[in-house]
């Protein structure tokens, strides 16, 4: 039955998390971004404890819990809407599993599952990351250079190749006793057929953070560059099944990882995005502009007409985001789905963010508030997990299915 | 909880209609817009099916309890095949569904059951007038109390099936508010125009304008309760309507890009194109959600059940004629020609801005 009732569950952690977010985020928001690479340890640890007293973790790892009917992703999205809705940047800091562990989780077998997710229900806080990106590979992943060659004699994998852009890189390998997931080949010659993924846990020799990046915006969150140099992980950390090293399926079950990812960067866009326009519908209605709905566009101001369709499209780019957690949860293929939600979502936010600044004027430029900030903040939705254009391709190929050959 | 999935009944109405809408409809579509009609045992096929019947409750005649969302879905499936076609189909509703949902228990008891029982019979509402910042919440045509009778004077427009029709709801501002009066056909006072209306689109849909001189009507006529349930309801199904004529116009470019050949490859490889179908693809899926929504909020009585038809409504109407025009666009020359239907549903596209009280679920 068609139904679009808030489960109680999740109301009750939406309360907690926008207490979360009015009291430990915004206060802070400015702060973290002029001070890039300070990292918001009082919000982290508070939501380590927080997180399990919501009944476990608030990370992409589902618990294993049975209860009743499946709303993991659901829950996940709120929770991640509502974070973003308070900083998009420091919610990026959130402990617990997030892309690594998506992809732990999406490729990985039973035993793997279990060693390398159940460190996030301990005390401390930790965190994983995803290492895809390379100075010459970014959206086309089958240009990953950074390889990975069996010793025989030890049974270990040995890594070499440089990651860039990884998002809470340095925390996850300096910070915690955390890991990273390395995209790599084990054949040169065979493009994606080769490309397969390894955990490589914090500490590992070999594994190196050589720098952090200065960014547009989300300053909050660290984005790292890691160097692998001769770096050996045992050969039960290669992703999937025993048999994943001859398989051609490595790839695909990599790229399974964002169906799961890409709807919670969507949520994030939603949050950003709904901060956005309530403030810019308080703003103005502190300045006697107030909305009025019902009316036909040709009685509308042209400040209603944009804020009526900022309102609709970040409600309907909402609705997709839950569509395709809704099928995640369901046991869905939502490939489609889930592309489709970080299209509009990424358009959304960025439509909104820019929108304010630009009805604001001097005050939506200014850094006294935090407008201009998420504007910044906004844009990276629109890059992350697929670029709107590497997402378009995605929608465009199962919509004519097209295979990638054919659509290019 | 949150499900997008209708039940297993609405999915074999859907099911029906689908195949109305692609065997019946939409064959018929081209010959009806060019020669101005439908035949009419297509709209009796059409009315058969019991898309407006199964919201009837029993007790009026019909054989179910309304509900907004297996309305809308219908109503998308149906304007899949064509909007013309589906709004005569469904245009009895203009008058039983007002009174479903306005009118007292005596005024259901009269008029509902001759309308549902039975063939499909011209009942219709007048709602719009020929001005060009309409709001049907600031009407111009005016009721006034007088004795024992409502006096009516006004103008409207775009009234469907309005020379045939058996009877009307006709609305006018009665102390600047909007409200539903029940007129029989043949009431003094009333001029239809002999001539239909000429409009870009709906051609197969015979739409007269109506002035109201000193029009009499008994109190009894008077639908006592508010516009605003009929006004949101109207809202949905046109933004359901708007999908499904959006959906029809991305399928069929969609298809004609994939068998068309365009510097040795298919014009669906061209990522110029296909881009333009990706967005496509997902603006549709983004309002059908809002419009989803929005009949969800209104079958539970959710507080902004409300503003969420209008922005379910605003949506769609934005995103039909993005979707139509683009679909023109994809078919480039024969878009623009009539074989294809393609400029049909851009010509209905443009005009779902205006089509407010046009249809209602």
């Amino acid at each position: 039955m068609i139904e679009f009732e808030v489960p109680e569950k999740i109301t009750g952690i939406m309360n907690v998390i926008e207490t979360v977010a009015v009291n430990m985020m915004r206060p802070v928001s400015r702060y973290f971004d002029e001070n890039e690479h300070e990292i918001p340890w009082d919000f982290i640890n508070f939501m380590q404890t927080a997180s399990k007293g919501m009944g476990g973790s608030t990370s992409l790892a589902p618990s294993s819990k049975k209860e009743g009917p499946r709303i993991g992703y659901q829950r996940l999205a709120s929770i991640v809407e509502g974070l973003s809705w308070g900083d998009s940047g420091i919610y990026l800091c959130l402990p617990g599993g997030m892309l690594g562990s998506a992809a732990v989780m999406a490729a990985g077998n039973d035993e793997q599952k279990e060693r390398f997710l159940k460190r996030f229900s301990g005390d401390k806080p930790v965190f994983d990351a995803m290492c895809m990106t390379e100075p010459q590979a970014g959206s086309d992943t089958s240009a990953i250079r950074a390889s990975a060659v069996l010793d025989k004699e030890t049974n270990e994998w040995v890594l070499n190749g440089e990651k860039i852009f990884v998002t809470s890189g340095h925390k996850a390998m300096l910070d915690s006793e955390g890991f990273i997931v390395v995209w790599a080949t084990i054949d040169p010659s065979a493009g994606r057929a080769g490309m397969r993924s390894f955990v490589v846990e914090s500490g590992t020799p070999g594994a190196q953070v050589t720098k952090l990046e200065h960014k547009l915006g989300i300053r909050a969150s660290d984005t790292a560059s890691i160097v692998l140099q001769d770096c050996r992980v045992p050969y039960s950390n290669i992703l999937g099944s025993p048999t994943v090293e001859k398989s051609t399926k490595g790839f695909k079950g990599a790229m399974a990882t964002f169906d799961a990812t890409r709807p919670i960067i969507a949520a994030q866009a939603i949050g950003l995005a709904r901060a956005t326009l309530e403030m810019l519908k308080e703003m103005l209605a502190e300045r006697g502009v107030n909305i009025r709905y019902g009316l036909p566009r040709q009685k509308m101001t042209a400040i209603e007409k944009d804020m009526i369709d900022m309102e609709i499209q970040l409600r309907s780019a909402w609705l997709l985001t839950l569509k395709a957690v809704w099928m995640m949860d369901n046991g869905k293929p939502n490939s489609l789905e889930s592309s489709m939600c970080k299209v509009k979502a990424g358009d959304v936010v960025n439509k909104i963010t820019q929108k304010a600044v630009e009805i604001m004027g001097p005050i939506g430029y200014s850094r006294e508030y935090l407008l201009e900030k998420w504007f910044r903040d906004a844009k990276i939705i629109d890059i992350y997990e697929g670029t709107g254009q590497i997402n378009r391709l995605v929608v465009a190929r199962k919509i004519l299915e097209y295979r990638s050959r054919d659509l290019r | 909880m949150y499900s997008f999935e209708p039940t297993e009944e609405q999915k074999m109405l859907m099911d029906a209609v689908d195949r109305f809408a692609e065997t019946d409809l939409r064959t018929a579509a081209h010959d009806a817009e060019e020669t101005g009609a439908f035949q009419p045992d297509l709209i009796e096929k059409g009315w058969e099916m019991g898309v407006l019947q199964a919201s009837i409750p029993e007790s009026y005649g019909g054989f179910g309890d309304r509900s907004v969302v297996t309305g809308i879905l219908a109503a998308e499936s149906m304007a899949w095949g064509d909007l013309a076609g589906t709004m005569s189909v469904m245009a009895p509703g203009l008058f039983t569904m007002p009174i479903l949902l306005a009118g007292t228990e005596e005024q259901k008891k009269k008029y509902i059951p001759a309308v549902i029982e039975g063939s499909w019979q011209p009942y219709s509402a007048a709602l719009v007038e020929n001005t060009f910042d309409f709001d049907p919440n600031d009407l111009s045509c005016k009721a006034v109390e007088s004795g024992e009778d409502y006096v009516l004077n006004g103008e409207k427009t775009f009234v469907p099936f309005g020379a045939d029709a058996k009877a009307l709801v006709v609305y006018a501002s009665l102390d600047g508010k909007t409200k539903g009066f029940i007129l029989p056909a043949g009431t003094q006072g009333v001029t239809i125009s002999p001539e239909r209306e000429k409009w870009m689109g709906l051609n197969a849909l015979p739409f007269h304008s109506m002035k109201l001189e000193d029009v009499k009507l008994p109190k009894a006529n008077l639908l006592p309760g508010e516009f605003e349930p009929l006004l949101d309801s109207s809202r949905v199904a046109i933004a359901a309507m708007a999908v499904g004529v959006a959906k029809a116009a991305y399928e069929y470019s969609k298809d004609y890009a994939k068998d068309r050949e365009v510097f040795g490859v298919k014009v669906a490889q061209k990522q110029s194109i296909a881009f333009m179908l990706a967005e496509m693809a997902v603006e549709i899926d983004a309002m059908r959600a809002l419009a989803w929504e929005a009949a969800w909020m209104l079958d539970n009585g959710k507080p902004d059940a409300s503003k969420q038809a209008y922005l379910a409504y605003t949506g769609s109407v934005d995103m039909v004629m993005m979707v139509t025009d683009r679909a023109v666009q994809i078919l480039g020359g024969h878009g623009y020609i009539r074989e294809h239907p393609v400029e049909l549903f851009m010509r209905n596209g443009r005009g779902f801005a205006a089509f407010t009280g046009l249809a209602i679920v």
